[in-house]
């Protein structure tokens, strides 16, 4: 039986691998837009980030010096049996891998400003819980969200009759007046329902659904399609020089609204995607998009 | 273009460089975030020297990841932070020090580019994110200043050698390369909401 003190070391792998190698699905995409692009400024930024990432990896050193804020989702069966603990084991995990890796310490006192200096402190790091009925297992996706990509996300709240349209007008809104700052070619994620809350969550939740996954519901699958060329075609691209790559990827998750509102909201990440998942699974451990920390001994 | 520059760096070698140029930068990098700019600016309106005469030498906007080695500290990632933050402050620094090329990413405002047109300097961006590509071109630390400002806000000293791309955003003769591409940018907007993109 995988004990605490084994996870703990796992997770603290999980966020290694977050920060220091991208998710394969995201490399891939980073190599087609530079293989697509033909702005002359761009395409040097996009090689200057495919020798980072590569640089990284082989390095053992984060991709970027702002490894941001320690964002957990967990898929948990209800009856896996460490429900209880997992929250204080993310927890002192994210303060080793800090030390270890190292991360750079990001969790700053809403108040004083004062920085705990170990990435933990109130509600941080963030947890986000989902649990399954009947099953066992868990899975625990890191996400390592850096302060510059937090420019291209925010939350509205709209008359109906403002429609799919409006919606897609405020994101592309938010987008436009991000620009550079938010260190583009981005990743988006969109939430539409009836409330503020729903619409920002469901936008995370599209954000990790994997790069070019497509809503299952037709008409959302094309939206993701229309907004992503939208967006590409306000021409900020790569770090704001020009060209067609402004956005890697667009994905959409809804909810039923109420009569009276529509909300939607916007989660974006930077090129630098960085998340990473594993399964528990009785005393097995398994890394599913860094699988060759499955080779390491890590446990 | 594209141009190899050496620290300290010349008025006449900086006055050439355009917008769009690509720039690789060999020698003496200085760092400085909020923090570093706020104290540097103190010392310098009481009559104070700073640590290290910035002269023809190349400001950086970044907050390194860190870690102490054996033989002193070893930069682990150095990718550069917002610039438009220091706005307020670059102006003046850049009056007062003689500092040639200022690094950062997202572009800075028209008093950055007033300056660089009046004293002969630039800015430019390095890709954002690519933190473990700029650690790669540090060949040393030479020494660290104001660490009581915090790791991320010290000021760092740094030998560099091939760092870059650096792509110039603000020219000496005043061009600022974000102002013309927002513009744009704005077109492009206007154009995706009345060509039928969105119907409302």
């Amino acid at each position: 039986m995988l004990a605490e003190d084994g996870i703990r070391r796992c997770v603290v792998e999980l966020i290694r691998a977050a920060a220091t190698h991208l998710p394969e699905d995201v490399k891939a995409s980073l190599r087609r837009a530079h293989e697509l692009e033909e702005n002359p400024l761009a395409r040097r930024m996009l090689s200057a980030i495919l020798e980072n990432v590569e640089l990284a990896e082989e390095r053992g050193r984060p991709i970027c010096q702002d490894t941001g804020i320690v964002m957990f989702s967990v898929k948990a069966g209800e009856k896996f049996p460490f429900l209880g603990k997992l929250p204080g084991i993310l927890r002192m995990a994210v303060a080793e891998a800090t030390r270890k890796i190292p991360l750079r310490p990001n969790a700053m006192d809403i108040v004083t400003g004062i920085n705990t200096g170990d990435n933990t402190g109130d509600y941080i790091p963030w947890i986000d819980w989902e649990i399954m009925p009947g099953e066992d297992y868990a899975e625990i996706t890191v996400l390592l969200k850096g302060g510059g990509s937090e420019a291209a996300g925010g939350v509205a709240v709209m008359a109906p009759s403002a429609g799919i349209e409006g919606a897609s007008r405020f994101v592309l809104e938010v987008i436009k007046e991000a620009g550079p700052r938010a260190c583009p070619p981005l990743v988006i994620g969109i939430g539409l329902g009836g409330t503020a809350y729903a619409a920002i969550c469901l936008a995370k939740r599209a954000l990790l659904r994997g790069m070019g996954s497509r809503n299952p519901r037709r008409e959302l699958a094309l939206l993701e399609e229309k907004i992503l060329e939208m967006v590409n075609g306000l021409g900020w691209g790569v770090h704001g020089v020009g060209g067609i790559t402004t956005a890697l990827d667009v994905r959409i998750e809804a909810s039923h609204r109420h009569p009276a509102s529509l909300a939607v909201g916007v989660v974006s990440s930077c090129w630098a995607f960085r998340y990473s998942t594993m399964r528990i699974s009785g005393d097995k451990v398994e890394f599913l998009t860094h699988e060759f920390l499955n080779d390491l001994e890590v446990r | 273009m594209e141009y190899r520059l050496r620290t300290p760096i010349g008025e006449q070698e900086i006055r050439r460089l355009r917008v769009g140029d690509l720039v690789i930068v060999d020698g003496l990098v200085v760092t400085m975030r909020d923090a570093g700019h706020r104290r540097a600016i103190e010392h310098l309106r009481s009559g104070g020297r700073l640590p290290i005469d910035f002269s023809g030498l190349v400001l950086y906007h970044m907050g390194p990841v860190v870690r102490r080695a054996e033989s002193g500290w070893e930069i682990v990632a150095a990718g550069p932070t917002t610039s438009a933050r220091l706005e307020a402050y670059e102006p003046e620094l850049i009056e007062r020090t003689g500092i040639r090329l200022i690094v950062g990413k997202g572009g800075m405002g028209a008093r950055t580019a007033e300056a660089c047109m009046r004293f002969g300097a630039a800015y430019a961006i390095y890709p954002g994110g690519a933190g473990a590509l700029a650690a790669n071109a540090i060949e040393s630390v030479e020494r660290v200043e104001w660490l009581d400002l915090g790791i991320p806000e010290a000021m760092w000293v740094l030998r560099v050698r091939g760092f870059g791309p650096l792509m110039i955003a603000i020219d000496p003769s005043g061009r600022n390369f974000y102002d013309e591409r927002r513009r744009e940018v704005e077109e492009n907007m206007r154009r995706i909401l009345e060509g039928g993109g969105l119907r409302r």
